[in-house]
């Protein structure tokens, strides 16, 4: 056996090709993925400061008309939510995470993993495309809704919408390749010893997110593929029949609503699958820096399958303007609310686990609790909005889209950030700085807050969202344009922080402190491997075997305050002192 | 255990990776086989979000019905027939496989292998004829004036036959490799899990035409 591992460590890859770029290697392929969504995100982000450029100073930036304006939201949101959340989330940290974290040597379709990659890169390729053809990116919205995201008069409806459509099947193809493999790894590929219930809430978080992903997001391929036909072959999936300018259009009876519906049977779940990786990370750092196990690790557990299956019965909730049956609107409130349950669970839970901790405020705990605090205050403007007869009259506000940065923007990218400065020295053999971080930190905390904020408040004084300018509406004060540019400010600082961090990324790569195999002191498996970073086929010889539960910290009796998974027997203080 | 697998799979699984390298899963077969049983969970989800999008539509008052040309009926048998075939040819390979453990002088596997190989390319002609004969139904009904873009009934049929076709032709795709491979070694085992997989997943397509043929031609 043991034989031939070696030969399969001798037959890892040798040249620069097979071992940088067309890898095999999970770890490979999770900062390939990393590296693309980070690139892309950083596009949206620049997107969001020319939209806040045209809010706080309208008319600053002579490009900056209406359609610009469209096509820059449009892209900003699409980008935010697929190609950087969802790609980094299940692409790069499960790449990363899942064989290491359950003592496996790889994903089981390796292969499979490598073409997920390029098909990701590819969708991403074929949608920043569309910033260079006639008539630019579409301009739609991210929901895409027709019938206005296929007429004239939309920017980027001849070639725009078709890339973006496009760009988004090819996703989902690479999405439905990875979350096979990430399914099908965690469910055949476990190391002896790592039952399903010592999986770190990581895993867990990520797996049922997975699960979730390859449900809903057939919805999406379907809308997508139907309106690709509703605007190459003129078919009337969602076109009613409409003039346009003067002119028939020659569509006839199709159903905008409908797809209003297969958008949101993904979109809600899409929420999801983004926060539930989050709920996951940020169990597991919380234990870690506060040196105490996760409080009702079996409810936590609970609480992500209830939230996974519950996330499939809410999707109308995002439709109650766009006319319902009462009883239908009533039934979607209640789902939501209901949500509200095992979320609320695990917030408490998060909290009991930092409660008398040994709390160690080092970055990525930092930023941790940063979560709390953001997802706290979204998920309660949640809890308004999910109400019909709040969310109506609040729906088309500031106060929408305060709740949803706040909820999935701000909250999942603060996870984000504390997963990479906690998991960058097992990634890169290294140190991230530890000033850089907590200025980093501070900086995207507080301007979290002074960006989402005053929002709210704009929103329940009935500014409308997705407006380019804001001319002559007698309702809006002039003061809201004070606030506007107050935001906008914010906004700047923060965007400008966030080089800050990419400097300390690659400053560290190169001159960060050598780390320890264990920096943190933590318990789960991929703290334990032979090498840091992690060599081909992760385990050396043998593969790690599993005892116990990742969260064992600060156990009565023992010495060291942490016990990895792969130790039989703690060493007690009893047996230390029988052994003198 | 490792040597068996290492002669019937030549060292090597579905995925590129010796097999042995892979930890605790030796065999790869349950891998992919729950691999393969979410992508079918992922295709419940496109047929029955399609399928519901007809009823929606379906309901409305401009709804035109096709007419339903006697070739489905033709092309059903064919599906049917194609997806047996497969049934039988893994039969065959796994008494083959059980027999030949037992005592492989008894069971002559070579000869036994000519027959599978030939059940194998059976139920991969019938699957191409069903194709064929779906695209015949197409030829037909746009000569009959049904185009795709006339009614949403039109549309609908074409969608939903379409992504089937498709998907049939990409199970088509992972047939030919495997009957290839087969030829090409001689020994059925190189490709038992290809089969294997091939059969369920031919199953599966044909329990979604069963009930997309239903819906069609409820109209």
């Amino acid at each position: 056996m043991s034989d031939s591992i070696i030969s399969g460590a001798e037959h890892g890859p040798q040249s620069f090709w097979t071992r940088y770029v067309w890898s095999q290697d999970h770890k490979v392929i999770a900062i390939q993925y990393s590296i693309t969504a980070i690139f892309v995100g950083l596009i949206a982000l620049v997107l969001s400061l020319l939209m806040r450029m045209q809010l706080g100073f309208p008319g600053s930036l002579e490009f900056m008309d209406a359609a610009a304006y469209y096509q820059a939201m449009t892209m900003h949101g699409m980008i935010m939510v697929i190609y950087l959340l969802t790609a980094l989330f299940l692409g790069g940290f499960g790449n990363y995470l899942i064989p290491l974290m359950i003592g496996a040597r790889d994903m089981v379709f390796p292969y499979l993993n490598m073409l997920s990659y390029w098909t990701y890169l590819l969708a991403v390729i074929v949608l920043l495309s569309s910033f260079f053809v006639p008539g630019g990116p579409t301009g739609a919205g991210w929901t895409l809704y027709p019938p206005q995201a296929i007429l004239p008069g939309t920017p980027g409806t001849d070639w725009g919408i078709v890339l973006m459509l496009v760009s988004l099947v090819i996703f989902i193809v690479a999405t439905t390749m990875g979350g096979l493999n990430y399914v099908t790894t965690i469910l055949q590929a476990r190391t002896k010893g790592m039952t399903l219930m010592r999986m770190p809430l990581t895993v867990w978080g990520i797996f049922i997110a997975t699960i979730m992903a390859l449900l809903a997001f057939p919805a999406l391929f379907v809308s997508g593929v139907m309106m690709l036909c509703d605007k190459l072959l003129h078919t009337s999936f969602f076109m009613p029949s409409i003039v346009s300018m003067g002119e028939s259009l020659g569509y006839q009876g199709g159903s905008p609503v409908l797809f209003q519906h297969l958008f949101w049977f993904f979109g809600h779940p899409e929420v999801y699958i983004v926060a539930l990786p989050a709920f996951g990370i940020v169990s597991d750092l919380l234990s870690v820096h506060a040196r105490k196990n996760i409080f009702g690790f079996r409810m936590m557990v609970w609480a992500l399958v209830s939230i996974g299956v519950l996330s499939f019965v809410v999707w109308a909730h995002h439709m109650y303007v766009s006319g319902m049956n009462p009883y239908f609107g009533f039934f979607f409130a209640i789902t939501t609310l209901v949500i509200a349950a095992p979320t609320a669970i695990k917030v408490y839970n998060w909290v009991l686990t930092l409660w008398r901790g040994d709390i160690h405020l080092r970055v990525p705990m930092l930023f941790a609790i940063g979560f709390i605090s953001t997802f706290v205050i979204g998920g309660l403007t949640g809890l308004f909005l999910g109400n019909v007869i709040v969310d109506i009259p609040l729906s088309d506000t500031y106060f929408v889209v305060a709740h949803f940065h706040m909820v999935m923007g701000v909250s999942p990218i603060m996870v984000i950030f504390a997963a990479i400065y906690h998991w960058y020295p097992k990634v890169t053999g290294r140190m991230l700085h530890d000033g850089l971080g907590k200025i980093h930190f501070w900086v995207t905390f507080l301007g979290t807050y002074a960006i989402y904020f005053p929002m709210h408040y704009l929103g329940i004084l009935g500014m409308p969202r997705r407006y380019f300018a804001y001319p002559n509406y007698e309702f809006i004060p002039a003061s809201a344009q004070d606030l506007n540019a107050f935001i906008t400010v914010a906004a700047l600082v923060v965007g400008a922080f966030q080089l800050l961090f990419i400097f300390n990324l690659i400053y560290s790569y190169w001159r960060g402190q050598p780390a320890p195999s264990n920096p943190w002191g933590a318990t789960s498996l991929e703290w334990q491997t032979p090498q840091t970073p992690p060599a081909h086929g992760n385990w050396g010889e043998q593969l790690p075997q599993v005892y116990r539960w990742a969260y064992d910290y600060s156990l009565p009796g023992v010495e060291q305050d942490f016990v990895p998974q792969t130790t039989e027997q703690p060493i007690s203080d009893q047996a230390r002192e029988g052994h003198k | 255990m490792k040597t068996q697998i290492h002669s019937l799979e030549d060292g090597r699984s579905l995925t590129g990776k010796s097999s042995h390298w892979l930890g605790p899963q030796q065999d790869p077969l349950p891998s992919a086989r729950t691999a393969l049983f979410f992508f079918l969970g992922v295709l419940t989800v496109v047929f029955g979000l399609l399928s519901i999008a007809y009823r929606m539509r379906m309901s409305l008052g401009d709804w035109q019905p096709l007419s339903d040309p006697w070739q489905l009926w033709l092309n059903t048998a064919m599906l049917f027939f194609s997806s047996g075939v497969f049934e039988l040819t893994r039969q065959r390979l796994r008494q083959a496989g059980i027999s030949a453990a037992h005592d492989p002088r008894v069971n002559s596997p070579q000869a036994n292998s000519h027959q599978v190989r030939s059940l194998l390319l059976l139920a991969g002609v019938l699957a191409i004829t069903f194709l064929i004969g779906q695209l015949w139904v197409w030829q037909l009904l746009m000569a009959q004036g049904y185009y795709l873009s006339a009614n949403p009934a039109n549309s609908f049929f074409y969608l939903i036959t379409g992504l089937h076709g498709l998907h049939l032709l990409g199970g088509l795709v992972v047939w030919l490799y495997s009957y290839r491979k087969v030829c090409r070694v001689g020994s059925l085992e190189v490709s038992r899990i290809s089969i294997e997989l091939c059969c369920h997943y031919w199953h599966f397509l044909l329990l979604v035409w069963l009930l997309m043929l239903a819906l069609l031609l409820r109209t």
